[in-house]
């Protein structure tokens, strides 16, 4: 500890050697701005389409000047309102329920973890490798006895099974980081375990407790496997929509597009917005 | 117990329980876990005790016979059908392909949102949407708009090459299917990689430059050991939702052509939709099932070994 640290690309450097790496930053820049509009153009290419005419849409070459419109857009939402409502019921219906099972199950988990704690954890993350497709058979026979075929309420039970353990490791994730001392000082207050939790621990893991339910948003908006599956019309998401939107024949490229970008535009606002927590969100709280 | 009223002293933060209260204790420590086991227990348990109980009956939708047992004769059929035992290496294929490349894919992008340059926050937005796009969308996208014969931007910008309204999803439809799983997946590889590439301490990585290292023995000595963790959780997290994969093959090829890109999960689905073979599909489950369960044994290994946990104490 006698030789005083020094810092590479400091004024000590012969000024070629600096401008080199300069022009080599910028250079790794153009590559990394490269392949972020490759990767994006798929996305580019179907909002872009959207605003088409269908006749403009299907066309050799692809048209990239035309006169854009909102008659798809239109179109889609006067078509698609009860496939919007179960989607938004399900996601939002099934993250509720999450939520509120899963931060009792994530605080006895970490704060005053139960004996088995390990295998508790283990056991929910075990359940997410189950393939879900290995039982959609008796999966729809169960619920054609129990009349829940083709409804949302069945929608939201499923999905809330399949956000579950994913909000419970993320949660404790988040309640591991509580101080210690807030929890011991409350206690000493005399607070019992649900003054613990509604007003120590829930406000300082509130942002935490925002990123799990907006993972599960994504999650639940998303699927598509169950919902084909299991429903018809009464039910039917913003995925099935989709489907509907490629007809047998004619053309249908804008539409789709249209249709394709307003459901999807809300899970990529989210995610945008999100960033930060999106990381520790897929990680299930192990990368913080 | 003779500790607990002194009053001068502070109350110990680790008090010594009775017997009686220790039990009620842990009681109180399980219960406001009960809710959420038992709810997962039911769902996602049940379902598979009844697919178990079908396999061994022969139950069709179509049939107006009620179900009944069959003994072994479902899982004779599923071991002799050459139809499972390829949609599960096409399950194989098309898991690890895609997990793979995607992670590769995922590591150079994450390497190249690590340096400065000018809009790296946008750089990484863009990058990280193909993830966010709903899968079904990004699926009929694909299959229609990008990758048409007639009229898809791909072959577009790929004339300059030589190439020529290629059917990509007739001609190519494996490799289509997982490019976009690929594309879906690389974003949440970046992502990943990225944290573990931050989380890097700094000091080490210049006592390299200093010593000399080049910048390729620095990535191979230092950082993609202190990166293997995060390729491991990666590729775990990757595996287990790819190998559900269903919306890219049900919506881009339907399975085709022929069955070139029917995996399991679209396998089973035909079974139930299509051939409304409940007996049969429930015994495809199992037998999947139980081939998930030899891989997950190894998975929640390598996650107990991923997440250093944090001794949970109270």
């Amino acid at each position: 500890m006698t030789a005083l640290p020094l810092r590479p690309g400091h004024s000590g450097r012969p000024r070629q050697q600096r401008l080199r790496e300069m022009s080599g930053r910028a250079g790794w820049g153009i590559v990394a701005w490269v392949v972020a509009i490759a990767f994006f153009l798929p996305v580019l290419w179907m909002v872009i389409t959207a605003f088409k005419p269908e006749s403009a849409a299907e066309t050799w070459p692809p048209q990239f000047i035309f006169k854009p419109t909102l008659s798809e857009f239109r179109l889609v939402f006067s078509g698609m309102g009860p496939f919007l409502t179960h989607s938004v019921v399900a996601t939002v219906g099934s993250t509720i329920l999450v939520v509120l099972l899963s931060v009792p199950a994530a605080y006895a988990l970490s704060v005053h973890p139960v004996k088995h704690w390990r295998d508790g954890l283990f056991f929910f993350i075990s359940t997410k490798m189950l393939p879900i497709v290995a039982a959609i058979g008796p999966l729809y026979v169960i619920a054609l006895h129990l009349h829940l075929l083709d409804s949302i309420w069945l929608l939201i039970i499923l999905y809330t099974a399949m956000n579950l353990p994913l909000a419970i490791w993320m949660i404790r994730s988040f309640m591991l980081e509580v101080p210690r001392e807030l929890l011991e000082a409350a206690r000493l207050d005399g607070a019992g375990r649900i003054r613990e939790i509604t007003g120590v621990i829930l406000p300082i893991i509130s942002p935490g407790l925002v990123s799990t339910a907006l993972i599960c948003v994504i999650f639940a908006w998303n699927e598509l496997f169950l919902a084909l599956n299991l429903t018809v019309t009464n039910a039917a998401t913003m995925p099935m929509y989709l489907i509907s939107s490629v007809p047998q024949e004619g053309l249908y490229i804008a539409h789709l597009s249209a249709a394709a970008t307003i459901a999807s535009v809300p899970v990529i606002l989210v995610g945008w917005i999100a960033q930060r927590s999106l990381v520790r969100g897929l990680s299930m709280g192990a990368i913080k | 117990m003779a500790v607990l009223e002194t009053g001068a002293v502070p109350a110990p933060t680790v008090a010594i329980r009775p017997r009686g209260a220790s039990r009620r204790e842990g009681w109180q420590r399980r219960l406001p876990l009960l809710p959420a086991l038992i709810y997962i227990v039911v769902v996602t348990q049940i379902p598979f005790l009844v697919t178990l109980w079908y396999s061994f009956q022969s139950y069709f939708f179509d049939v107006p016979a009620p179900a009944h047992f069959i003994g072994f004769s479902n899982y004779t059929t599923v071991f002799t059908n050459a139809a499972f035992r390829g949609s599960l290496v096409r399950s194989v294929v098309m898991t690890a392909t895609s997990v793979i490349v995607a992670m590769l894919l995922g590591i150079a992008f994450a390497l190249l949102l690590d340096r400065k340059f000018l809009g790296r926050g946008v750089v990484r937005t863009l990058i990280i949407t193909p993830f966010l796009v709903m899968p079904a969308a990004a699926a009929l996208v694909w299959a229609g708009p990008m990758l048409d014969p007639n009229f898809g931007l791909l072959n577009y910008l790929l004339e300059p090459f030589g190439v020529h309204h290629v059917a990509w999803l007739s001609t190519h439809a494996l490799g289509s299917v997982i490019a976009v799983m690929i594309w879906q997946w690389t974003p949440f590889m970046t992502l990943i990689v990225l944290a573990g590439l931050q989380g890097q301490p700094s000091d080490t990585l210049e006592a390299a430059k200093v010593d000399g290292a080049g910048a390729l023995a620095t990535f191979r000595e230092l950082t993609l050991p202190h990166l293997r963790p995060y390729i491991e959780l990666g590729i775990l997290l990757g595996s287990i939702y790819l190998v559900n994969a269903f919306d890219a093959v049900r919506l881009m090829t339907n399975g085709g052509p022929g069955t070139a890109t029917t995996n399991l999960p679209f396998y089973l689905y035909q079974q139930v939709n299509f051939a409304f073979d409940v007996g049969g599909a429930a015994a495809a489950g199992v037998v999947t099932v139980i081939l998930t369960i030899i891989v997950a044994t190894f998975a929640l290994r390598m996650f107990a070994r991923v997440f250093q946990f944090e001794e949970a104490s109270g």
